[in-house]
């Protein structure tokens, strides 16, 4: 029931009481007046009762809306799910992250670590040779120093097949490095979602205060949301989390899948 | 050693069968993970690629597009990869289209169901560009053994 309808209810109850209490005040002037004793205690007893009865009867009330308030808490699932099970899994979930951001960031770094001194001794490599065929080309080379500087040319060329071939490697290992931005952002996206479930549950919480919470509607809402999120997908399986549910690991794990299931 | 030799036979097939100039679009909700598999495909010798970043941007391209070919994620906004799947196999000019999941989803239920929508290939995130070369010529491989 609504606050204010609370209040208006209880108001009514106490006018109709204060009557009642006013009309046996009268009476118990009239029996003191009249001389009747008895009557006039017995009166009197009865008022006490009343005051006593409306007391009681909001004592009553006051407690079962709190027994009703502590027992809606007690039955929102969804609170404790998310203290027991989705904070704890949020936290894995932001370790992954981290653990993956880290290993991209590692794989990056390594190829580039591998691949600028390649550049850097074909730069120098190619300043050497230029500065010599400079020569050759302004005829001050000797013969003897024109097979050295063939020699030379023979082997930066293969040098350059050879570090070309790593560098191209690198490269490619940089990009293959940045697939942690989807599988990372999609972690993230879910403990975004977790972190605003938390907010709506909190404000459910102060709300509580003054009413009480329809638990059975959550609860068939949680159930229609956990089916919707396999059609749109939970992204990456996150280890030490409540992702478990028969979750293939690795290529290997799907492509035995797929040829059991006749693929 | 019978058996090998015939392996290496196939396999030569298969390198000849799979057309580098056909038409491919790419759905992924990451524009990272759409380049770096634009960028795959292009190492692949794969050029003529498309993107979209959804399900719902996917569809009318591929209705319009004559694609030859559709490399999908799963979990995206608006419509998923699996009713993008559903939808193509809906589409009666659309329903040969060969379908490559790539995608971090990785539960059995999953899969199961991309299979029934007769998925042709399904890659699980993180990859690596061998694994996306192998089963795009498997799915080739197949369609030509079949045809």
């Amino acid at each position: 029931m609504p606050h204010r309808e609370v209040e208006e209810d209880v108001a009514r109850k106490e006018a109709e009481i204060r009557s009642l209490q006013l009309e046996k005040a009268r009476q118990l002037v009239r029996f003191i007046e009249a001389g009747d004793e008895a009557g006039a205690n017995r009166l009197i007893e009865e008022l006490g009762r009343m005051h006593e009865s409306l007391l009681f009867e909001e004592l009553g009330k006051l407690t079962r809306d709190l027994h009703e308030a502590l027992n809606a808490f007690r039955l929102d699932s969804r609170l404790s799910e998310i203290a027991q099970t989705e904070i704890p899994d949020a936290k894995e979930r932001l370790n992954y992250v981290v653990a993956m951001t880290e290993q991209s960031a590692h794989r990056t770094l390594n190829a580039v670590e591998e691949s600028l001194p390649m550049v850097e001794g074909l730069c120098r490599h190619a300043e050497a040779l230029g500065e010599t065929w400079g020569r050759f080309r302004n005829r001050e080379l000797s013969a003897e120093e024109f097979r050295v500087l063939s020699q030379e040319l023979t082997a930066f060329l293969e040098r350059s097949v050879a570090d070309g071939e790593s560098i191209r490697s690198n490269l490619s290992d940089v990009l293959m490095a940045q697939d942690f931005q989807d599988l990372t952002g999609q972690v993230i996206r879910k403990v975004i979602d977790l972190v605003q479930d938390v907010e709506k549950n909190l404000v459910g919480l102060v709300r509580i205060s003054g009413e009480r919470l329809s638990t059975p509607e959550q609860i068939k809402n949680k159930e229609q949301s956990s089916r919707d999120a396999a059609t749109r997908g939970t992204g990456p399986a996150v280890p030490g989390t409540s992702d478990v549910s028969e979750v293939i690991t690795g290529q290997d794990g799907v492509d035995d899948l797929l040829s059991s299931l006749g693929f | 050693m019978g058996g090998r030799t015939a392996v290496r036979v196939y396999w030569i097939k298969v390198e000849v069968s799979v057309d580098k100039n056909m038409k491919i679009l790419i759905v992924d909700d990451f524009s990272t993970m759409r380049r770096i598999i634009k960028n795959l495909l292009r190492d692949l010798g794969y050029n003529n690629t498309s993107e979209a970043d959804d399900g719902s941007t996917a569809l009318p391209m591929l209705k319009n597009g004559n694609y030859d070919f559709l490399l999908t994620d799963w979990n995206m906004p608006n419509m998923p990869g699996i009713e993008l799947l559903k939808a193509v196999r809906a589409d009666p000019n659309l329903k040969h289209l060969p379908v490559l999941m790539v995608t971090a989803e990785a539960k059995r239920d999953q899969i199961v169901e991309a299979a029934e929508n007769a998925v042709n290939g399904y890659i699980i995130k993180p990859f690596t560009a061998d694994t996306l070369r192998e089963k795009i010529e498997k799915i080739f491989e197949r369609i030509e053994a079949g045809s």
